[in-house]
């Protein structure tokens, strides 16, 4: 089935089949691989990505039915120039990842925190954070960044 | 964990959506936000031939008030019913669904349509004595929450059946608690206090098929016993059964604790 959706502010177009997950037609058809699939059953939130806004599993919604949706991805997140966005650059300074497999879904949701919960506190960000499985940082490193990033963003130079 | 190949049909209106189901001779589903249906799509544990994604037929989304009640739209997300602010009990108890991306999708109808035994909107909604409209090919009908949950994700549902809107009446006081292992898990125990009048109700999710008014703690409340009272009598007439996550004597543990917050929030003294 065709689908067109726009992807990262750019108009992009699939031919699917029906069973083929946002997931995989993001990887596998139009190679944005930084979109991670772990449990592909919902649980382990390493697949997130923002659709019209708002996150969602990407393993969980069917390619079909993103058709005239935008979606953003974690490629979709640094500037134009290439420049890390500031939520990636409070995970590299915080160590908010180790083997980095969880970390796509991890920047996005955190983005969506940030926009919707301006000023989170750290059991907000815990609570937030939840859906979204870490193996290797304890989750400390990741809460501090996401920390980080909300109190750079609320106080501009 | 891939699903299946199958047939993909996006109807533009409840109508065809019956007709598809129809069509589909009892190998159709519908596909609503798709939370629970896809991970049991993609574990191969469902195979339907048809998918009919109602998620673009008009009029489904809303929440409005309905005198003494809140209608919700069978495609109301979970997080509409988070943010809503005239049934303040669906709020909190969707609060506790999964996490911020499964309620951006989960549905109300959807919830109610999987019937699972730790849902928390089917206890909401037997607690509520909310009423469920279903469109089928003989027009809509209407039914008793408590009749739509017949056992373990069952209902009385036929194949060809959409749940379009629930309403849910408000309760003059309320209580909310649930136990599960982390935040977002499935819950071992939900237990919702409403108040309709002069009579307190107790229901309870997680420890049967399918929610349970808690009678035996209902009745102990009506004599003017006290939360704790209650409580015991809660976690005797339940009937929970063991598995890897908790024994019988842990469940019937968890149940009256969760029973004994859930009345004293709605103010019942201890």
């Amino acid at each position: 089935m065709d689908v067109h959706l726009i992807v990262n502010g750019e108009r992009a177009h699939v031919d699917v089949e029906p069973r083929r997950t946002l997931a995989d037609a993001l990887r596998e058809d139009l190679g944005l691989t930084g979109t991670h699939l772990g449990c592909e059953h919902g649980v382990c939130g390493a697949c997130t990505v923002l659709v019209d806004g708002a996150p969602a599993r990407a393993c969980l919604m069917f390619a079909v039915q993103a058709d005239g949706a935008e979606v953003t991805t974690v490629e979709g997140l640094q500037d134009g120039d290439g420049a890390l966005h500031p939520l990636q650059e409070a995970f590299v300074a915080h160590h908010g990842l180790q083997c980095g497999f969880c970390t796509p879904g991890m920047l996005m949701t955190a983005a969506h925190l940030l926009d919707t919960h301006p000023g989170a506190d750290r059991e907000t960000i815990r609570a937030e954070m939840a859906g979204n499985i870490c193996r290797c940082t304890g989750y400390q490193g990741i809460v501090d960044a996401v920390e980080a990033a909300g109190n750079a963003r609320d106080t501009p130079a | 964990m891939k699903c299946a190949p199958f047939d993909y049909v996006r109807p533009a209106g409840v109508g065809e959506v019956v007709t598809t189901l129809r069509q589909a001779g009892g190998d159709g589903k519908i596909l609503a936000g798709g939370q629970s249906l896809v991970p049991v799509m993609a574990m191969r544990m469902a195979r339907p031939s048809v998918l009919v994604d109602v998620n673009r037929v008009p009029g489904l989304s809303s929440v409005e008030t309905d005198g003494d009640a809140v209608r919700v739209g069978a495609l109301a997300r979970h997080a509409l019913l988070q943010a809503q602010p005239d049934h303040p009990l669906l709020a909190e108890a969707a609060s506790w669904i999964g996490h911020t991306a499964i309620r951006t999708r989960g549905t109300t109808g959807g919830s109610l349509a999987h019937a699972d035994p730790s849902a928390e909107l089917p206890v909401v909604a037997v607690a509520t004595g909310a009423t469920v409209s279903v469109a089928g090919p003989d027009g809509v009908r209407e039914l008793d929450a408590a009749e739509l949950f017949t056992g373990m994700m069952t209902t009385s549902l036929a194949d060809d059946e959409m749940i379009t809107s629930v309403r849910f009446p408000r309760p003059s006081r309320w209580g909310f608690a649930e136990f599960a292992r982390r935040h977002g898990d499935f819950a071992l125990v939900t237990a919702v206090v409403t108040e309709f009048g002069d009579e307190l109700r107790v229901t309870l999710g997680g420890v049967s098929a399918a929610p349970m008014r808690a009678h035996a703690a209902e009745e102990v409340l009506a004599g003017g016993g006290s939360a704790r009272d209650a409580a015991r009598a809660a976690s005797e007439e339940i009937e929970p059964t063991a598995d890897l996550h908790g024994s019988v004597p842990f469940r019937r543990a968890m149940a009256a604790e969760m029973v004994r917050r859930a009345l004293v929030r709605t103010g019942v003294e201890e």
